[in-house]
């Protein structure tokens, strides 16, 4: 296999992690679903390229989902619904950006770490992309953690699907059924998420996951 | 169906899946409360089947002595909460706390988690298992937020985010897993099949395999309830409704934990992969102490019983984390007992609460006045969880702490000293309020008791005599799981 394919491969990935940062630290919402595009946009180029180097052709489907899907259908839903709830300019984070980065370098550190010696035997496209893709999904668990804000939970969380997508697709011959399932199942999710968004807004005219938690069971 | 071209693994599929399409079609509810109960009964009926014909593996679907266990487990529970739910579901329509629209949904929902879970249990295929418990997840997260108040959307919020991170983290064990088995088995679907991958653990990486163990522990122990990944659990219970929570602490909890048992069996057959059982006993002991202790400062009926749920599971994960043909043994019945039981304390808490209009167990005193049977059935239950003779629950507990003594005397002082204060706090509550003098609301009752008693008859029947069909049957399965 010529050297470039390796060095694209890495490079994609190695791209999604970096967009996995710049969104650690965009304060406005607008500008978090840019990234997120960004983001889907690059795991989609990703993804054709293991395609394209596995001579895999079903894996151009998913790149084609994770295009049309996740890089414009649902960042474009958020943004309508941010609009509407007129919070796009505003976002709130729990710990320091600061402090969020260094988190993130940490995981990032610790993905290497774990992955790299484990998977020796691997593949070495396979090896690096999955260690790669294990910093997105832990990103992206950070990123879920960090916000409280509804739809940034939804970001962070499609950040995180994006880092299985890719680990997914690193692993050679890895079975169809699994890829469109995966794709799927983030449709359902989605829409799940959608709806529950409507219905915060119906009950509570706010997406503050944190307004939410004065009605728990238990602390009146 | 004994005669039909369709064989029953894939009966107990179709049957929720078409009784899932026809319920979303039908409008009526009391029509559709029928349906329900009788495409549950049919499932169960398959599933029985299953204990005399025994289909051969396929690339899909496969059936062994264990997941006959589960799945007959689940279409039973499955059955009898049908039951339960036909006549809670109708007091909950009176009262206004749901429509008839939500109605058609939520059965519809009810018969499409029963083919999540079912389908999780018969899946030859590590992927696919993945997909249905991801469809049982969802389906149940929609049911949990069906009454639509602050409680209930929390609830389905938290539920969700937590259980997607879980799943996915559990997604990402499951390539993990194939990344193992792709050098070995080769390339291609053949890779994710669950009887070629067992055949053949013992030549996989083990760094790997000990490595996605990892992941689908924290994935899949998400969804089983094991603290510290609990925090949806006690929610989910305490604001769906009722039927729910049964089916969520009877049977998703188990469908969650025999993911993960089929994961440990490929850890077990490989030599160079660490123990997965110490993993699991300190996890399950975790979960034990933790929710013992939590069940004391509880003010929600339902929530307390959510907490009892962790508890009870921290026992069967801790069981199947010691292995061995008598830890298996015990943590397979402590699992069947447990989900009999359960069941019928959320069965009756239904009743309970909604004769009393209110879940807080401050306004519930004196049930065995004011309400008999409901009373009654309620002490009986918390006494068959709380572990006492004669009951079920109070057998399998002996057998894991019995064998526990005999391997690991410190464990085992751990474990009763959990069990301990869970019966405790179990005694407090149920004296406050089964006996006393009734407050509240005193008026009739319409309940449907037949599944209560029918529970409460297994498990006691369970504890005074095991017939040694299911003995066999048993120890087989716990052989089987190493």
């Amino acid at each position: 296999m010529p050297k470039l394919y390796f060095d694209v491969a890495h490079t994609l990935a190695g791209s999604l992690v970096l967009l996995s940062f710049v969104m650690l630290y965009q304060r406005r919402l607008g500008a978090l679903l840019n990234v997120l595009a960004l983001h889907a946009a690059v795991l989609a180029l990703s993804v054709a390229w293991q395609a394209h180097i596995q001579g895999a052709p079903h894996l151009y489907i998913t790149a084609a989902i994770a295009l049309a899907f996740k890089a414009i259908v649902v960042p474009m839903a958020l943004r309508r619904m941010i609009v509407l709830l007129g919070i796009h300019r505003e976002i709130e984070t729990v710990t320091g950006i600061g402090l969020s980065m260094l988190a993130g370098i940490g995981l990032v550190a610790l993905s290497m770490a774990v992955m790299l010696p484990v998977t020796a035997g691997a593949d070495p496209v396979a090896r690096e992309d999955i260690a790669l893709a294990l910093s997105v999904v832990l990103i992206g668990l950070l990123l879920m953690v960090t916000r409280r804000n509804a739809v940034s939970q939804v970001v962070g969380f499609m950040s995180l699907e994006n880092g299985i997508v890719l680990a997914a697709t690193g692993a050679q011959g890895m079975p169809l059924v699994v890829e469109i399932s995966v794709a799927f199942s983030i449709l359902i999710a989605f829409i799940v998420i959608g709806i529950f968004l409507f219905r915060i807004r119906e009950r509570f005219d706010t997406v503050d996951v944190q307004a939410l938690d004065r009605f728990r069971g238990e602390r009146r | 169906m004994i005669g039909t071209p369709v064989p029953p693994e894939a009966a107990v599929l179709l049957v929720p899946l078409a009784a899932a399409a026809l319920l979303a079609l039908l409008p009526g509810y009391r029509l559709s409360a029928r349906i329900n109960v009788v495409a549950s009964a049919l499932s169960l009926l398959a599933a029985a089947q299953l204990l005399f014909h025994r289909p051969g593996a396929g690339a899909l679907l496969f059936v062994d002595d264990l997941n006959v266990v589960f799945i007959l487990l689940n279409t039973l529970v499955g059955f009898t909460t049908s039951v339960f739910s036909a006549s809670y579901i109708g007091h909950e329509l009176e009262i206004g706390r749901l429509t008839r629209g939500y109605l058609r949904f939520y059965h519809a929902m009810y018969q499409l988690m029963m083919f999540g879970m079912n389908l999780a249990l018969v899946a030859n295929n590590i992927g696919l298992i993945w997909v249905a418990v991801e469809l049982a997840t969802l389906t149940t997260v929609l049911m949990v937020g069906i009454y639509r108040t602050h409680e209930a959307l929390e609830a389905a919020w938290k539920y969700f985010i937590l259980g997607s991170v879980g799943i996915a983290l559990a997604l990402f064990g499951t390539i993990l897993v194939y990344l193992a088995a792709q050098p070995v088995i080769g390339e291609g679907p053949e890779a994710m099949v669950w009887t070629a991958l067992i055949g053949r653990a013992a030549e996989f990486d083990p760094a790997l395999l000990n490595l996605a163990f990892v992941f689908l522990l924290l994935g899949y122990g998400t969804k089983v309830g094991l603290a510290p990944l609990h925090a949806w659990l006690p929610d989910a219970h305490a604001e769906g409704p009722t039927p729910i929570s049964a089916v969520l602490s009877g049977l998703l909890l188990n469908v969650a934990l025999y993911a993960l048992l089929r994961f440990k069996m490929l850890l077990a057959a490989n030599p160079g992969a660490i123990a997965p059982g110490p993993l699991m006993v300190a996890l399950g002991l975790v979960s034990l102490v933790f929710a013992a202790f939590m069940l004391y400062r509880r003010r929600d009926i339902k929530r307390m019983f959510a907490y009892s749920s962790i508890e009870h599971m921290g026992i069967i994960v801790f069981a199947f984390g010691m292995a061995g043909p008598l830890g298996n043994f015990a943590g397979l019945l402590h699992m069947t007992m447990h989900s009999l039981t359960k069941s019928a304390i959320f069965f009756t808490v239904g009743h309970i609460a909604q004769v009393k209009g209110t879940q807080r167990i401050a306004e519930i005193r004196g049930l065995t006045e004011s309400h008999p049977v409901l009373g009654w059935s309620l002490v009986a239950g918390v006494a068959a969880i709380a572990g006492l003779p004669p009951f079920g629950v109070f057998m399998s507990e002996f057998l894991v702490v019995s064998s526990t003594f005999a391997r690991a005397p410190l464990l085992a002082l751990v474990l009763v000293l959990g069990l301990l204060i869970g019966f405790g706090a179990l005694l407090l509550r149920v004296t406050g309020l089964a006996f006393g003098e009734p407050v509240g609301r005193t008026g009739p009752v319409r309940a449907s008791t037949l599944p209560i008693f029918v529970h409460l008859a297994l498990v006691l029947v369970a504890g005074l005599w095991l017939p040694p069909g299911v003995v066999a049957w048993f120890q087989n399965v716990a052989r089987l799981l190493g």
